[in-house]
């Protein structure tokens, strides 16, 4: 398993250590110039043992073969069900060390699954092994939002025969309608100070970009202002100064930015007719985005100081992009024969991977924040 | 009252095409006909013309079920990317602010919808967009609008399958929905 992650992270090439025996699991044990001539750089060892109590002791070293010195070194106690996030630990480890960015494996994905004429909100890790299904429901499902803290979704339901916001306790499981006015309410964004939701309502017609508080309570704050317009897709910056949204104000649907307190837009993307789902990198200084050209739909990306877009993917049906909380990732939904599936490009566009095949139609990813699990 | 009878006349021609499609219709583009769901197969066009709406029904006959009544029918289909009432279905629209309006207690939901080409979300608020057109229409034709709620369902709920223009076609609408249904 950590030897997958690391793979598909696209940093890493895995040495086959056939005829290397025994397996070293210990420091003293290591045979650095055997390592060496194998073309390592760095070599984990380590070993689980089972202990009285039903539980395992996970120990792991990583050390530098060149050197001959110990990178990291850590020992977890964990039960039968931990293993599997333990080894997305141990990948995120090494994934610092020798990259100097954080790992993102221990984390989470949400998406939502269609099976027939079932609806399911999911959450997994970040390899999309190890789902739960969070709602099940007959009617459609999109839009799921991470809290900042991980410890909740924001989504958008059918269930009452019109779109409704609803916010759940991944923890408890506890969910709450937080938008539920006359007309449709979509499209929920968590502030980074996880107490406000941006959302689009409705209710004065047209689809205009309000913010609400999480707890309920208090009035929709309308942040835009275009009429029977469209404003849509809100994504708060990471700082939470400014929130880029999708806009068809000049015409056709664009990418624009405004203050977090509303007034005046910036326009953002001006390369041909259809630029949607705008989502903030986690350093915040670009954005990722699906452009349409033709009759494709590419993720793409967009700095915004040069205002440079790079086009990620060649296209197909590609929606829904997110970035991972380290950037070097962005998380969207792609189709093959006509199925949704979940793949992933590398922020540079060099690495692709496409997640195994969970059955049924997938779509509507969001990959979740770094948090300790 | 003269002008509405001819209204009907022309829907009930319309309703006639789709349900035997020619090879005259040539010129008529895929997704503007009826598709055949919603056509009601029992509908004599005579007899919907010639039937005025909603007040004169017999007494028992709910005229928003009758298959003869024009209340029956419920969706109003839209080009790509246009929030247009096109003229074919604006005696449907007609039909519906007129009996509404006489129906005070009525309550009703038009439910916009889109293909499924594109953003979701930004299809959600297209399919709003759509919604709001047929509101606006029958508002402008003496609908109360408190009687009305515009939802979107999107490209969430196709009627047809499929990546055809057909399918496309009959997905890019608005339906009718009244309370209780």
């Amino acid at each position: 398993m950590i030897a997958a992650d690391l793979t598909r992270s696209g940093l890493f090439k895995t040495i086959d250590p056939g005829g290397i025996v025994p397996m070293p699991s210990e420091p003293e044990q290591v045979n650095f110039p055997q390592w060496k001539t194998r073309g390592a750089e760095a070599l984990v060892i380590g070993a689980v043992t089972p202990t009285s109590d039903g539980r395992f002791e996970v120990r792991f070293r990583l050390m530098d073969v060149v050197k001959g010195t110990q990178l990291a070194g850590f020992v977890y106690t964990v039960s039968a069900a931990q293993l599997r996030l333990t080894a997305h630990k141990i990948a995120d480890v090494i994934y610092e060390k020798l990259t100097g960015d954080k790992g993102v494996f221990a984390t989470r994905i949400t998406y939502v699954v269609k099976r027939g004429n079932r609806f399911e909100l999911q959450v997994s890790d970040a390899d999309g092994f190890g789902a739960q299904t969070i709602l099940g429901s007959n009617e459609p499902i999109i839009s799921p939002s991470w809290a900042p803290d991980g410890t909740r979704l924001a989504y958008v339901s059918f269930e009452r025969k019109k779109p409704v916001v609803y916010v759940q306790s991944l923890t408890t499981g506890e969910r709450r309608a937080v938008a539920n006015f006359t007309g449709s309410n979509s499209a929920p964004a968590w502030a980074p100070d996880g107490r406000r939701l941006a959302v689009v309502l409705t209710k004065d017609g047209g689809s205009q970009i309000f913010t609400i508080s999480v707890e309920g309570g208090g009035q929709a704050v309308r942040l835009t202002h275009t009429g029977s317009g469209i404003d849509t897709e809100p994504n708060w910056s990471p700082d939470g100064q400014s929130i880029l949204f999708t806009s068809d104000r000049g015409g056709s649907p664009q990418v624009y930015r405004m203050s977090a307190s509303g007034g005046q837009a910036q326009r953002m993307t001006f390369e041909g007719n259809y630029n949607v789902s705008p989502r903030h990198s986690p350093d915040g200084k670009s954005f990722t985005f699906i452009q349409r050209s033709g009759s494709r739909f590419s993720v793409a990306v967009q700095d915004f100081a040069s205002r440079q877009v790079q086009a990620l993917t060649d296209g197909g049906v590609d929606e829904s992009p997110s970035f991972a909380p380290n950037g070097r990732m962005i998380l969207y939904a792609s189709e093959v024969r006509g199925r949704g599936i979940l793949a992933a490009v590398s922020s540079d566009g060099r690495v692709k991977q496409r997640f195994s095949e969970t059955g049924g139609d997938v779509r509507e990813p969001a990959w979740g924040p770094l948090i300790n699990r | 009252m003269k002008k509405w009878i001819s209204m009907f006349a022309v829907v009930g021609l319309l309703v006639g095409c789709a349900s035997t499609p020619t090879k005259e219709q040539d010129g008529v583009k895929v997704e503007d006909r009826q598709p055949s769901v919603s056509a009601p197969v029992t509908s004599a066009p005579s007899r919907a013309a010639s039937s005025a709406p909603a007040k004169s029904q017999t007494v028992g006959a709910d005229p928003l079920k009758d298959p003869a009544n024009i209340l029956s029918r419920r969706t109003v289909f839209f080009d790509y990317d246009s929030n247009v009432v096109k003229e074919e279905f604006k005696p449907i629209v007609a039909a519906h602010a007129k009996y509404i309006s006489q129906n005070r207690q009525q309550r009703m939901t038009i439910q916009g919808n889109t293909d499924e080409r594109g953003s979701r979300e930004y299809n959600l608020a297209l399919g709003q967009r759509r919604a709001e057109a047929v509101k606006q229409m029958m508002t402008l034709l003496g609908a109360t609008g408190s009687q009305i709620e515009t939802v979107s369902f999107g490209e969430e709920k196709p009627r047809a399958q499929g990546n055809t223009e057909q399918a496309f076609g009959e997905n890019r609408r608005a339906d009718i929905v009244y309370q209780g249904e």
